[in-house]
């Protein structure tokens, strides 16, 4: 796919550079920082020290200290005060070093960040963004792997979007920065510096809720998100290789899904692999399953197949390989909704 | 406040005694284990580092600069005594008594590690601050069942912003739990100062809100710290209720082997204090001046660290490779069908695979 053939505020075709993920994401920042002056960005770490993982390298500087803020070391209180921030016309960007640290605020988010419309009647939002680095694979202490999204997206009020590319990173952060409401914007943070891709310079955006093909076939739809994107990916060539076309889609967005892509590919193969790095059980994927099952029914020809992280808290590192699927387990769950 | 919350110190960076009122107190035996037990971290926290340099160990939390701190509060705890620490504690819990080949496991990604025979060391805090309310719970139980123990939780100045640490604090105090909140004021949370972090001027302040004694010492002075922990242990098992401890130290290295820090700090200036601040060279000043040091003995004591830690390192690497079982074996005590299905599934493909 052509990054520069996705929705742009420009006209004329961008001009692109190469970067890698978390260089989009501070390039995203950076976009909407010189863009409204509202935009601030929070977190632990992101200013003179520019992030843990450097993805707000040099925009304290660029920007000063009040727009781009070193906090104390408290998640209920970055993100506590950031409603208050966006009530009063800011747009917070919030960075929670990693995502297995949010849970002091889960309260914030869960009460307050995802309530405030409805409980106003529209009068007051919460325009925020909440980033953080996600996910297992890079040998991290403990707790420092986990992928909870399910957390996120059975509480309504709150969208949930999940890049695995540059371009798609950059695209759309700055649509949840823009995003009237709040968006929780899951940063892989082993492919932060996996690969690099052409993204476009200035403005650029990627609709939130739409789903991606990354190779068209017609034999098996592959359906997942964020690091398993080149995991997923490795077993869509080795089943290529064995002649099986796979349909392989790249949801971006896990709240809301994109129905649309979901129920095109489905009808058209009838088997589907579901792959997602979180615990399988209230999984994303049973979501996906749901609309498979509304929109695909009669379209069916084997049972959906699910490889996911077991249903065990994410393991020390020593183990962690074994948690998360890999290709193998992909192909054999590609090989066997073809042959059923 | 600062006035409110002076500086306990008993020997200063020349290692002479400013406060010589505990000089009764020590003996050449308690000398030699302050010595013998900070030169063994240190050792260990430079071999770990070393270990991370060479992939042999994952990311790594260093210590150089604390070992007063941590070899001083964990040194008068009794055996059955609780102890909560942080990710930067081994240093304190390697004293009390941890398994070292296990610490050496704990780094290396590995749950065995947390599994130290004879000692209640509770798995460091990773999530910040989230051990204080369980050290409270802990001396609570302590409390009922009417023993002496104590528990203590070592905490850094960062996590002073944490809804936990207040939680924590008020716990112990509502209920007058035996319970020491030790904090290590090591002047940074990553690469936050501490004057950003707050804009108290101590940490022993903040016991002032909860009704409990709060002391600051000179976490550099390992004196200052075991007599004035000491006394904090003593008013627990006496049911005194909790303490809160700021030991004013810092960290000469890196926040952890995956942090740079001369992106928020001159280590120039860092490395420049170590002769003034090294609580190390601070306590063999003191016994060279109060004739305790022996050459002979500083390198038998450092020939045998040594041996410990290679044959802890040898312990660590021969150790069985981790087992995907252990995945599953221990997230209930009866497995659910889920897990139970989960597990036979993968095993079968990893067996298809052999
Ligand atoms: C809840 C939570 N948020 C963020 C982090 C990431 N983190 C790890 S250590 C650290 C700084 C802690 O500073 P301090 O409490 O002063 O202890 P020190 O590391 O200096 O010993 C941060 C922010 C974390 N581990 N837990």
């Amino acid at each position: 796919m052509n990054p520069v053939a996705e929705t742009s505020t420009m006209e004329t075709i961008q001009t692109t550079r190469s970067l890698t993920l978390v260089q989009a994401v501070t390039d995203a920042l950076g976009t909407m920082l010189a863009e409204d002056d509202r935009v601030m960005l929070l977190g632990e770490d992101i200013g003179k020290n520019g992030g843990v993982f450097r993805a707000t390298e040099g925009l304290q500087e660029k920007f000063g200290e009040d727009r781009v803020i070193d906090t104390p070391l408290s998640e209920a209180g970055i993100v506590g005060s950031s409603v208050g921030l966006a009530v009063n016309g800011m747009i917070p960007i919030v960075e929670i070093q990693f995502l297995g640290f949010v849970y002091p605020a889960y309260e914030q988010i869960a009460t307050h960040v995802t309530r405030v419309r409805m409980r106003t009647m529209s009068k007051y939002t919460v325009p925020m963004v909440i980033r953080a680095p996600y996910g297992a694979g890079v040998r991290a202490p403990e707790i420092h792997s986990d992928s909870p999204e399910s957390l996120f997206t059975h509480m309504p009020g709150i969208k949930v979007v999940c890049p695995s590319s540059p371009a798609d990173a950059k695209g759309l952060l700055i649509a949840a920065i823009k995003d009237p409401d709040p968006v929780l914007f899951m940063e892989p943070m082993r492919l932060y510096r996996a690969v690099r891709e052409e993204v476009p310079e200035g403005m650029y955006e990627v609709e939130i809720g739409k789903g991606k093909k990354v190779t068209e076939g017609d034999d098996v739809t592959v359906i997942t998100w964020g690091a398993m994107v080149p995991v997923a990916k490795k077993a869509v060539e080795k089943a290529k290789a064995k002649g099986i076309q796979c349909d392989f889609i790249d949801m971006r967005t896990l709240f809301p899904l994109d129905r649309d892509i979901i129920a095109e590919s489905v009808q058209k193969t009838g088997r589907v692999v579901v792959v997602h790095e979180s615990h399988e059980t209230t999984g994303v994927g049973n979501d996906i399953l749901s609309i498979i099952n509304k929109t695909s029914f009669l379209y069916m020809k084997a049972p959906i197949e699910k490889v996911t992280g077991f249903d065990v808290p994410v393991p020390f590192f020593a183990l962690e390989d074994e948690y998360l699927p890999t290709p193998k387990r992909v192909e054999e769950a590609i090989e066997k909704v073809y042959t059923f | 406040m600062e006035e409110l919350y002076p500086i306990t110190q008993y020997v200063n960076e020349e290692g002479k005694f400013t406060d010589d009122s505990i000089k009764e107190e020590i003996t050449a035996e308690l000398v030699h284990s302050f010595y013998y037990n900070m030169l063994r971290i240190r050792t260990f926290d430079r071999k770990a580092k070393s270990l991370q340099r060479q992939g042999r160990l994952g990311t790594y939390a260093l210590f150089e600069g604390q070992e007063a701190a941590q070899v001083g509060s964990a040194l008068s705890l009794k055996k059955d005594d609780w102890v909560f620490p942080t990710y930067r504690d081994h240093g304190a819990i390697l004293t009390f008594g941890a398994n070292m080949p296990k610490v050496l496991l704990y780094w290396n990604g590995r749950a065995e590690g947390n599994l130290h025979p004879d000692r209640n060391i509770f798995p460091p805090a990773v999530p910040i601050a989230t051990q204080l309310p369980h050290a409270a719970g802990a001396a609570w139980a302590d409390k009922r069942k009417g023993n002496k123990n104590v528990s203590i939780a070592y905490f850094g100045d960062g996590a002073t912003s944490e809804g936990d640490f207040h939680e924590g604090m008020n716990f112990a105090s509502v209920f007058k739990l035996p319970v020491v909140f030790f904090n290590q004021n090591n002047g940074y949370a990553i690469s936050m100062p501490i004057e950003k972090q707050m804009n108290s001027k101590t940490i022993a302040q903040k016991s002032v809100a909860y009704g409990m004694p709060g002391i600051r010492i000179d976490g550099n002075d390992i004196f200052a710290v075991y007599f004035e922990t000491k006394k904090a242990f003593d008013r627990a098992r006496n049911g005194d209720g909790p303490t809160l401890i700021e030991a004013v130290t810092q960290r000469f290295g890196a926040h952890t082997t995956a942090d740079d820090p001369t992106k928020y700090r001159d280590q120039y200036e860092v490395d420049s204090t170590r002769d003034q601040l090294d609580p190390l060279l601070r306590l063999e000043r003191f016994m060279k001046e109060q004739k305790y040091w022996d050459g002979k003995w500083e390198q038998e004591i450092s020939t045998q660290i040594n041996k410990e830690i290679e044959e802890a390192i040898v312990e660590m690497e021969n150790f069985p490779k981790a087992n995907v079982e252990d995945l599953f074996d221990h997230v209930f005590a009866e497995m659910p069908w889920p897990l139970r299905e989960q597990k036979e599934q993968y095993l079968q493909s990893v067996r298809r695979d052999q």
